[in-house]
């Protein structure tokens, strides 16, 4: 459970944990022809804007680099880090809160709402707070959490979870929304369409209401500047900005991952975070703010921040860079797999290439070992990732530490003999004369069309090769001429 | 100049041809060609299954077998992309240093067919004739680990009565990638019946790549769905002088 | 029993071993930009989000900005261009009024809001307020659903990098890149969900500070 020593995201709390294995989520997952329409459909409309957006950057791989040496160097660095942020959001009025994992989190932030005597609060979208399920403890607590963000209001009033990082409704589409809005929407009108700007206009009217009379807003970071206490949020809709102003008091809760050292390292993330997650120059709104300002927005400020298997994560050199995410979801949208079974079959918030390296550091691998394999590590996810995490070599590393969690298995008997068949050049010729019995399996079709388990899962849907009469050593020995010097 | 073959584990047991073409290419455009008969595999599927301490005198084995060659070509970006990328730091992080550097040293004079044609050997036109409609799919380790360009479409271009057409998508997985295929075989299946319709699509005779792996996997949709659509390796054609 | 404090840096240390290697962060992207064409890129942008644009010279910004406002008007307590007259305030001939920190629901029945700005970016089409008397409060440009923003050509720089530089970061920023959208409903871009619906960006040439 621990790496290092160092405590994990704790079970029975947030969603870092899926129901099923990732295989037989995504079995299901594959049958959904709504479903494999609306991800196929979104993940390829973003991945050519994406595209575009950042062709036009001559020095993207410049500006890549520098994201990816800020955030190493920041994690080289964070205990002197984080102490500083803290110094300067508490010298700017704020209050900072530490959180080993996600059930002090959820307490903190528990008791900050029932401190104000608010029995609801507004909030931005955030993947922290998904994470560690904060709405379900706020429930808990008889404290009703209203999502704000388009997306994420789609997931609540569909009783639904979030399949993206950054479109978390990927998943539905128009028609779908528009009957998600009719069942559930108070107050919205029957005669509703499913034409996008009517759906908006409905989120915009029902929430209005929400926002003016809110007292607590919730929110998550996208970065918190170290030098000067400052705290970013990167969104679109104006809801993020209805959430910083308006109520009384405002609640950021922030991974530890997110602080970054200087206010003119922003000018690296905030060319690298809109192209890569929208596909657009700069998204409509970022708010930045440093503690309270008088006469302008929250009288009071806190900011929680979350360990919950982050130091686990740090623990580890081979894995720890998937701290350095800043949560764009390009991984997702290149990810052949992500595409064709979407979000939900991972099981976790952090769904796709970034979330299979993620999730089983946030919580042990032992406790999602299907993540790191569910990648054919084509390499997709790191060419499109604007901190360069090198997200197939971190699965590589986290399949051994899955394998390694489970022990002796079969697997590993099967694995180790065919590595014992392969260090020796007799034992590996033998082997494929062995292997040349498969002929007979092949000769009506001159392919295999049937194997036993596991290998009938190959030939379930592919025929499998029907070995040659000869090998290649075998022909090379059989040559009349040119004996080559290793022969 | 000598160059040393390094077959790889699936062309020698299962896909001769790749190996053959390679031998006949080579040895047509002047050069000695040896198959070290020590070598089997490089341990690409046990590293990225998740056992890289099995793998590890498997990259000891490959090390030693071709250290002593100063030229290492391989039809297999995916290998060629394993003994580069992996063998030194799956050596690294168990603690052998000394391996760790010679598996540098080695993977700095390892090269993927088609870079070694159009690096090293400066050609394009290897005097191929292949009169077929061809489409080639480009694998996800030739473009992203071993980042071999555009050298394979520029070494087909230049092969004579050759119908090149390229398919939509061409750049994405097939969906084999390795122990994924069986692991999670429905997503792989899923992954391969979008590749065929793109290679189906643009009517293609043959499908080519410069990896058995993901031409088995093709390979296996194609012959089981009696499609008529072939997969040759990118060697053999470029070994081809039918017509 | 330690804090929660002191134990995750604690834990934190203790992941990153005794020596860290140091990083070096090599920023061998652009800094500054060397366009010549930066308004003319700005306006560009901006009408790719679906702004409007008005050029005007230093004595035209009153009767533009008196031109672009919609019914009940509110402008930023320092705006420049606000004039005092016997039946109140008013920029332009237009009426006003000047916001005064009252209850943030009073803006919603607000339908134009009047800003200046504190700088604003070329490549991105983005102006950015940093709560200054002739922006007012971060309400103000939020809860109206017309904003009409008086940017002057000298605030105008080329790239990201530049316009941080011009920014206090202890200010509370609003980074504006075009009207309120969404891509929220199958990745198609919709103007306007919660802030302002329409942006309308007058650009003052000035004859100094370029």
């Amino acid at each position: 459970m621990t790496f290092l020593g160092m405590p994990t995201a704790p079970r029975g709390v947030g969603r870092l944990r899926g129901d099923a294995p990732f295989p037989v989520a995504a079995r299901a997952a594959l049958t959904d022809t709504q479903l494999r329409r609306n991800i196929g459909h979104a993940t390829e409309t973003i991945r050519a804007r994406r595209a575009a957006l950042v062709a036009e950057m001559p020095d993207w791989e410049q500006l890549r680099r520098a994201g990816e040496a800020i955030k190493a160097d920041t994690l080289a660095r964070l205990p002197e880090v984080l102490v500083q942020l803290e110094e300067q959001v508490t010298a700017a009025g704020g209050t900072v809160h530490w959180a080993r994992d996600a059930i002090e989190a959820n307490a903190i932030v528990t008791s900050l709402v029932q401190a104000t005597g608010a029995d609801e609060v507004v909030k931005i979208k955030s993947m922290v707070t998904q994470e560690i399920g904060l709405n379900e403890a706020l429930a808990a607590a008889g404290i009703t959490a209203h999502e704000t963000d388009l997306a994420e209001l789609i997931v609540q009033l569909g009783h639904d979870r979030p399949s993206h990082i950054v479109v978390p409704a990927i998943h539905r589409n128009r028609t779908e929304i528009r009957d998600i809005f009719r069942r559930a929407m108070p107050g919205v009108r029957p005669d509703l369409t499913d034409d996008p700007p009517q759906l908006a206009e409905a989120a915009r009217t029902y929430l209005r209401r929400k926002f003016l009379s809110a007292r607590v807003a919730v929110s998550g970071a996208n970065f918190a500047v170290a030098e000067t206490g400052t705290v970013v949020i990167v969104e679109s809709e104006g809801n993020g900005r209805m959430c910083l102003t308006l109520p009384e008091v405002l609640i950021t809760v922030m991974g530890i991952e997110k602080v970054i050292p200087t206010f003119a390292d922003l000018e690296v993330f905030l060319q690298l975070l809109p192209r890569s997650a929208t596909g657009e120059r700069m998204n409509p709104y970022t708010s930045m703010w440093t503690g309270v300002t008088a006469g302008d927005g929250p009288r009071e400020f806190h900011l929680v921040l979350l360990d919950n298997g982050r130091t686990a994560t740090l623990a580890d050199p081979d894995g720890r860079a998937a701290l350095h995410c800043i949560r764009c979801g390009a991984c997702l949208n290149v990810c052949p797999v992500y595409e064709r079974v979407g979000g939900h079959a991972y099981g976790s918030v952090y769904p796709g290439p970034i979330g299979a390296v993620i999730t089983p550091q946030l919580t042990g691998v032992a406790d999602n070992p299907d993540l790191p394999f569910a990648s054919t590590l084509c390499g997709a996810c790191f060419d499109a990732c604007p901190v360069r995490i090198d997200i197939p070599s971190m699965l590589v590393h986290l399949r051994a530490r899955a394998v390694a969690s489970k022990g002796a298995s079969l697997e590993r008997g099967v694995f180790g003999a065919i590595a014992w068949t392969l260090r020796s050049p007799r034992r590996f010729s033998a082997a494929i004369r062995l292997a040349r019995l498969g002929r007979l399996l092949g000769r009506r079709r001159d392919r295999i069309s049937r194997l036993p388990w596991p290998l009938s899962r190959w030939t379930v849907a592919r025929d499998a090769p029907r070995p040659p009469r000869q090998s290649l050593r075998e022909w090379w020995r059989s040559r009349p001429t040119k004996p080559g010097a290793g022969e | 100049m000598q160059v040393a073959l390094f077959a790889t584990c699936l062309v020698d047991a299962f896909f001769p041809r790749a190996g053959q073409a390679t031998v006949a290419l080579l040895e047509r455009l002047g050069h000695e060609v040896v198959l070290p008969r020590e070598q089997t595999c490089c341990g690409q599927m046990h590293i990225n299954s998740g056992y890289p301490d099995q793998a590890l005198a498997l990259i000891r084995r490959h090390v030693t077998t071709f250290e002593p060659y100063d030229v290492v070509v391989a039809p297999s970006a995916s290998c060629v992309g394993c003994a580069r990328h992996q063998h030194p730091t799956v050596a690294r992080r168990l603690g052998d240093t000394a391996l760790a550097d010679r598996a540098e040293a080695l993977a700095a004079r390892t090269y993927d067919l088609s870079e070694f044609l159009v690096d090293v050997l400066g050609v394009t036109d290897v005097g191929a004739s292949y009169p077929h409609r061809v489409t080639l799919h480009p694998t996800c380790h030739s473009l992203r680990m071993v980042r071999v360009g555009d050298r394979p479409l520029r070494l087909l271009r230049a092969v004579r009565g050759i119908d090149l057409v390229e398919m939509p998508g061409a750049d994405a997985c097939c969906g084999f990638g390795g122990t994924f295929a069986v692991k999670n075989s429905d997503v792989s299946t899923a992954m391969l019946s979008d590749k065929l319709r793109d290679i189906l699509t643009v009517r293609a005779e043959v499908v080519t790549a410069g990896d058995v792996s993901c031409l088995m996997h093709i390979d296996g949709g194609l012959t089981r769905l009696r499609t008529g659509t072939r997969a040759v390796h990118l060697a053999e054609i470029l070994a081809s002088t039918d017509g | 029993m330690t804090s929660a404090r002191d134990e995750i840096l604690a834990r934190v240390r203790t992941a990153l071993g005794p020596n860290p290697a140091p990083v070096t962060v090599l920023r061998e992207y652009r800094r500054s930009s060397t366009m010549d064409n930066v308004i003319e890129l700005f306006e560009d942008r901006l009408r790719d989000y679906g702004a409007t644009v008005v050029h005007v010279t230093p004595d035209g910004v009153a009767a533009a900005v008196a031109e672009q406002v919609r019914g009940r008007v509110r402008v930023a307590p320092g705006l420049p261009w606000l004039e005092s007259g016997p039946d109140g305030p008013h920029v332009g001939g237009v009426a006003v009024e000047v916001d005064d920190g009252g209850p943030a629901a009073e803006l919603d029945a607000v339908d134009t809001a009047v800003t200046g700005a504190a700088a604003a970016c070329a490549v991105t089409g983005t102006i950015v307020l940093d709560g200054s008397p002739d922006q007012g409060r971060r309400a103000l440009t939020l809860v109206p659903d017309r904003h009409v923003c008086v940017v002057h050509s000298g605030q105008i720089v080329g790239a990201v990098p530049e316009l941080l530089a011009r920014l206090n970061p202890r200010a509370p920023l609003t980074f504006v890149s075009g009207p309120s959208a969404t891509a929220d409903i199958e990745l198609q871009r919709v103007k306007g969900v919660h802030g302002p619906r329409q942006l309308v960006v007058i650009i003052v040439a000035d004859t100094t500070g370029q």
